[in-house]
Parts: structure tokens; sequence; C-alpha cells
């Protein structure tokens, strides 16, 4: 169901750190921000969307951040990074012309070619969005070249109007022939006019075939529940829906045991899984 | 004890084993075996093979080790040990790489050069010969390879020293490891000891053009019949006096049909999340980084240490650990064993040797264990009218069957 890298062995950009420098920084959110980060000399192999970088904050340590952003050229990337503990706030806090160092990609990417002439839904929640932006640029560029047909949804939750990441990329989206997009807030503000609720009940008027559907989602792990369970009712089947997860994740290489989830080491089985594989396991308590 | 066709089988007296120890370090080898120190039989790096453990034997229980006295001198009649051969393959601390960050903000990273160190590890026991492949898989069998373990373990020259005292706390027959080196086993040479009134010596075979080489340039008789005979006997006896015993039934199975059992709630009842089982485990593997610096703040260090998924912080996410309850550290420990890493990694992650249930300081028993959760998977999965039996193939009964 999701694509394993083709990238492997050992040294400079699998356990080593090369480094980038930031030459462009992007607030999110009040608590988020995206990098945009190129090589300073080698550049890591190229990333393919739903892949993810360690990224190393000089001195504070590392944290697993997906691609957010893949440069056209594939040497430039973007992560998208919210500030919740030491490493992450030293990461959102790097201005333009700091060095920070990746290592990557990891990890498994979204499954294009089960979205070729389906109906895609994607389904976001808050910084959820994160790693599904490559796989909307890449989607929208299939789509555009003729090479894909089938409609695009995009589905998107947050918190609250201001915890909407990637406001402007969404904007644009929704400007686009055959692309459905859908945004929801929890906590509406005085000004906000738009949907109220969570996000799984923007599938009531997304315009897409069950049958011929794929849908990839990444959110909270009781996000993604919900909207894995929605769509199975409405007759998207669970092999049909791609999540993201997350766990702990100290190699990226399969060797240090944290991101274990059940069977799946999540830095090499995942963290892009079919539905049918990590639907189960996100069931039990503390697995 | 298997057969290979071809090898050639010899015997080496006391003085051959001592032999042994210096052909290996004029090898250029750091011999590392097992030795007597602080009131256990502990692995160190040894310059002669007086240093080996002749005359002590151990007795193990359930969070009990004791070291005894034996009256024929054996050297590799002591079964497992607290610590196991990962402590030199895949150390339990090491820098991975160092950074440095100049006054206009350029950072250089520098990989740390594993140190060229070749062991040779005397008198690996055949469950512990397992853990290492089973190591070998999990570390070098991936799409990524620890380099420095690889290194580590190409350049190791392995010496097994098959089992002839198990003890207490041991299931190798049960895990299908031991106590003889099987012949498709990735060794140097294989040692049995065999100590009766023909004299002490040792049937030694190779497993190696290596293993020949060396085996070649020592003092040695080819092998006698009785000598041979004494050595299959020994395992064979060996393979009867196990103390415990794994159940039979398909433990990966009954690991992913169990993940809800009350077991659970009674083993953490129990269980202290202490972390020792981890540790002592020979295959136990996980690790994390640590990423230190100098007062400068443009010096950084990365290391990389031992890590138990008992610790709290094993399972760190930004909302919280996702294990909090000792019941599911416990049931990641032991579903990981015995279950998920048949997935994960192509084979069982538990090699019989039986340390976790020595150096539990409550005596949780792994096998025990995994027979309650066989029990109690029996009873809701067969119907009622078929008594549930603890499935166990080898008509042994789990858990304490020992002396």
């Amino acid at each position: 169901m999701s694509v394993r890298s083709a990238t492997g062995g050992s040294g400079p950009g699998a356990t080593v750190p090369v480094p980038y420098r930031v030459v462009r920084r992007t607030r999110q959110t009040p608590d988020t921000a995206t990098l945009v980060v190129e090589p300073v000399d080698r550049a890591l192999p190229r990333f393919a969307p739903g892949q993810f970088a360690m990224a190393y904050a000089f001195g504070r340590g590392e944290i697993p951040l997906s691609a957010s952003g893949i440069g056209e050229d594939g040497r430039t990337l973007e992560h998208t990074v919210r500030a919740v503990g030491a490493v992450s706030a030293a990461l959102h806090d790097s201005a333009p012309g700091t060095q920070i160092a990746l290592r990557g990609p990891f990890g498994t990417a979204w499954d294009l070619a089960r979205a070729r002439d389906r109906d895609v839904l994607v389904v976001a929640g808050g910084i959820g969005l994160a790693p599904l932006r490559p796989l909307v640029h890449a989607l929208l560029r299939d789509r555009s070249a003729g090479r894909s047909g089938g409609r695009l949804g995009v589905l998107v939750g947050a918190r609250s109007p201001g915890e909407l990441p990637f406001a402007d990329d969404v904007e644009e989206w929704s400007a686009r022939p055959g692309t459905h997009v859908a945004v929801t807030v929890d906590r509406p503000g005085p000004r906000w006019t738009g949907e109220v609720g969570v996000v799984t009940a923007l599938l009531e008027r997304a315009p897409f075939t069950p049958g011929r559907t794929a849908a990839f989602v990444c959110g909270p792990e009781v996000m993604m529940r919900a909207a894995a369970r929605d769509l199975a009712h409405r007759g998207v089947a669970e092999d049909r829906v791609q999540v993201s997860l997350e766990r702990t994740m100290h190699c990226g290489t399969g060797h240090c045991g944290h991101c274990q989830l059940g069977p799946l080491l999540v830095c090499r089985d995942g963290p892009v899984a079919g539905y049918d594989r990590a639907g189960p396991l996100l069931t039990y308590r503390e697995l | 004890m298997t057969d290979s066709p071809g090898t050639e089988r010899a015997v080496l007296d006391r003085d051959g084993l001592g032999a042994l120890v210096r052909e290996l370090r004029a090898r250029g080898h750091t011999v590392v075996g097992p030795t007597v120190r602080d009131g256990a039989v502990v692995l160190d790096e040894i310059d002669s093979a007086d240093r080996l453990p002749f005359g002590w034997g151990v007795e193990h229980e359930a969070g009990r080790y004791r070291l005894r006295p034996r009256e024929d001198g054996a050297a590799f009649a002591h079964s497992a040990g607290p610590q196991s051969w990962k402590a030199y393959l895949h150390p339990q601390r090491l820098r991975e790489w160092t950074a440095d960050r100049e006054a206009d903000g350029r950072i250089t990273v520098r990989a740390e050069e594993p140190a060229r160190v070749s062991y040779a590890f005397l008198g690996v026991q055949p469950c512990d010969l397992r853990a290492i492949a089973v190591q070998d898989r999990v570390l070098g069998g991936g799409a990524y390879t620890d380099e420095g373990y690889r290194g580590r373990r190409a350049r190791a020259f392995l010496v097994v020293a098959e089992c002839t005292e198990p003890g207490a706390t041991c299931f190798c027959v049960s895990m299908g490891t031991g106590p003889g080196a099987p012949g498709d086993a990735a060794y140097d040479l294989a040692l049995t000891e065999v100590v009766d009134d023909g004299g002490h010596r040792f049937l030694v075979r190779a497993g190696s053009p290596a293993g020949a080489e060396v085996l070649a340039a020592l003092p040695r008789r080819p092998a006698d019949g009785a000598t041979a005979e004494a050595a299959r006997e020994a395992v064979a006896d060996a393979a009867t006096r196990m103390g415990r015993t794994m159940p039979g039934t398909d433990l990966h199975a009954l690991m992913a049909g169990t993940l809800e059992a009350d077991r659970w709630d009674d083993v953490a009842s129990r269980c202290l999340t202490c972390g020792n089982c981890t540790m002592v485990c020979p295959t136990c593997f996980c690790t994390s980084t640590e990423d230190v610096g100098d007062l400068t703040g443009d010096h950084a260090e990365r290391w990389r240490r031992w890590e138990s998924c008992f610790d709290l912080d094993f399972s760190h996410l930004p909302g919280g650990p996702v294990r909090s309850s000792g019941r599911s550290r416990y049931r990641q420990w032991l579903t990981h064993k015995l279950g998920t890493w048949h997935d994960q990694f192509g084979s069982s992650g538990c090699v019989g040797c039986g340390r976790c249930i020595v150096w539990c300081p409550v005596g949780i028993d792994i096998t025990e264990e995994a027979a309650a959760l066989d029990r109690e998977w029996s009873a809701r999965t067969l119907p009622p009218t078929a008594p549930a039996e603890p499935g166990d193939a080898r008509g042994r009964s789990p858990g304490r069957t020992g002396p």
C-alpha cells in the first residue's frame, strides 16, 4: 500500500546529518513555522511526498519532520515545525541563514499510484496537512498535466481559524478547476463565516464516488480513526485509505526501536501505511 | 552437536586452550571470555586461558544467581551470566559523530571512526550464538546498516562452547537454539568440554576457514571415539536438563491474539518496570540518542546508548508517552520479543538463555507469562466442551520443569 524508500546504506545522510541552510521562514500559526532549506554543500537524495527527515538543531537535538514541500529541483525542502519541545522550538526559531542538519529521506511515501484516475480525498487535521502538502502538489501536477483523471477533494480541519496551516495554499488550491477544498474549525472566532465542527463532517459535501476513491489522511490518531471509519461507512475500503503515523524516532534507520507500533517499525514500515494494516493497531490503547 | 562432513575434529587439552588464547592474540584479536569477578561469571578481556572460570559453576533461579565451586574444574559449565556479547558488538554507549559551528554559523559534522578492534569471543554458548545471529539481522540485515556493528561483527572470531551444564532458568531446547551448536550456525571454532576419567579436554571442530587455520596451529590430537562419544552424550544430556520450557504453541500468533488479556494486569502488578530484563537480554537492541554540547556552545556530539522500552520516555510524544502504564510496557517487551520480532526481523527475539528470569528483581518468568497467556487464550478461543490445554507440541508442560 505504501511505497518503501529506495534509499539505505549508512554514512552521510543516513546516520550522519548533512548541513542545510534556512533560506526562508514562514510563520504558519502562532506556534508553527515552515522552514525552506537548501543544502549547504551536498543534497540528500530526493524526498517523495510522505517521507520524513531527521532534523538536527545544532547542540539541541534531532526530531523527525515530514517534508511539507519538495522543490522542483529536488534540492530545496520545506519542513513545518510546531514549537512543543526544546528541539522543535530551536528549529521553529531558526532565522534565515541559520544552518541546521538533516538526515533522510526516511520511511514510506504516499502511494500516488493508488490515486491515478481515481477520485482523491485528502483529509488533514491541523499540522497534519504538512506531510500531505507535497502530495497535493503532486496530485495537482498530475491532473493539470493530464496524467491522471478523477476529482480532488482537500478537507482541512483546524482548532481555530488562526491555527489553520498553509492558509495561502488552501486558498490557491480552491481556485483550481476540478478541486473541492473545504475548511472547518472547532472554535470559530467572531469573524469566521466558514464551517464549524469536525473535519469528517466535510465528507458530506465532498464530491467522490466511494468505489473509485483513494483517501490520504493525516492528523491526530483520533481524527484519523474517525476519518477512516466514516470513509468506510461511505464505501471507501480500508486498503484505499492511507494514513501517516507518528511515533518517537531516534534513528530513522530501523535500529533504535522507539517507533514501534505493534509489528510496524514506523520509520521503516511507515509513516505512511494503509489503514487496513494500521487501523487494527490503532484500536489498542498504549500499543 | 551436529557433525559437518569433512570437518576435522580434534581434541585439545587444557594447555591447548592456553595455546588457543595465545594464537588468537598473536593474530591480533582482543580475546574476550568468561572470568570470575564480583561473585559472578562476567565477560572480560583475557590475556590467558588461566583467567577462564575453571572450577566455577552457577546456580540460577528466578531473581537469583550464585556462584558455586565445581569439583570437576570445568571452564565452560556456568551457563548464562549477567552480560552477553552485545556489550562488545553493540556497545552500551558510543559516540556517533561530532559537530562544530564556526563563527559564521557554518556547521561541520564529522563521523566517528569506529575503533578497528578485532574481537575473539571465547566460550560463546549456542543460545548466545543465536542471539548474535538475531542482532546481525536487526542491525545489519535491513535497508540501513549499523556500520560500526557490521565492522565489529565481521572482524570477530567466534569460539563456541557447547552447553553441557544448563541452568534452572534455561529453555534453549524449547526455543530450538541449543544446547549444541547447530551445523548451519556461523562460528569459527566449536568446543565441547569433556571432563571424565579420560581427563579434562575439549573436542573441537572448525566452522570456517579461519577457524580451521587457527585449529591447525594448535597442539592437538585427532578426536578419539571415546572423547567424541562423551562430548555427544554431554550435550544430549544437557538437552534433558532444561530448567524451563517455553510453551510449544505458536508464540507469534499467541502474542498477536492476547493483546487485551487479563494476564497483562497480573504481571504489571509484579513488574517494577526497572528494565533489567532488557539490559541482560542478549538480543534487546534499543538505543536512544543524546546530543550534548560543550560550554562554548559551538561543539556538539551525538552519543548513542542502550535504552529500555520500560523507560517512560521511550515512547515519548508531544502529547505524552504512548505507553504510560506498566501493563503496556511489559506487554510491549514480551510481545516484541516473542511476537512482533517475527514481523520485523523474521525470527523470534528470544533465544531461551533465561537471563531475563534470573535478573528480574521480582522473579518474573517469561516462560510462565507465556504459558499463562496461552492458557487464557486457549480458554477464550476453544469451545467450552474442549478442555483448555496449554498448547505444547513437545508434550512437556510449560514453566518450571527442571530439577
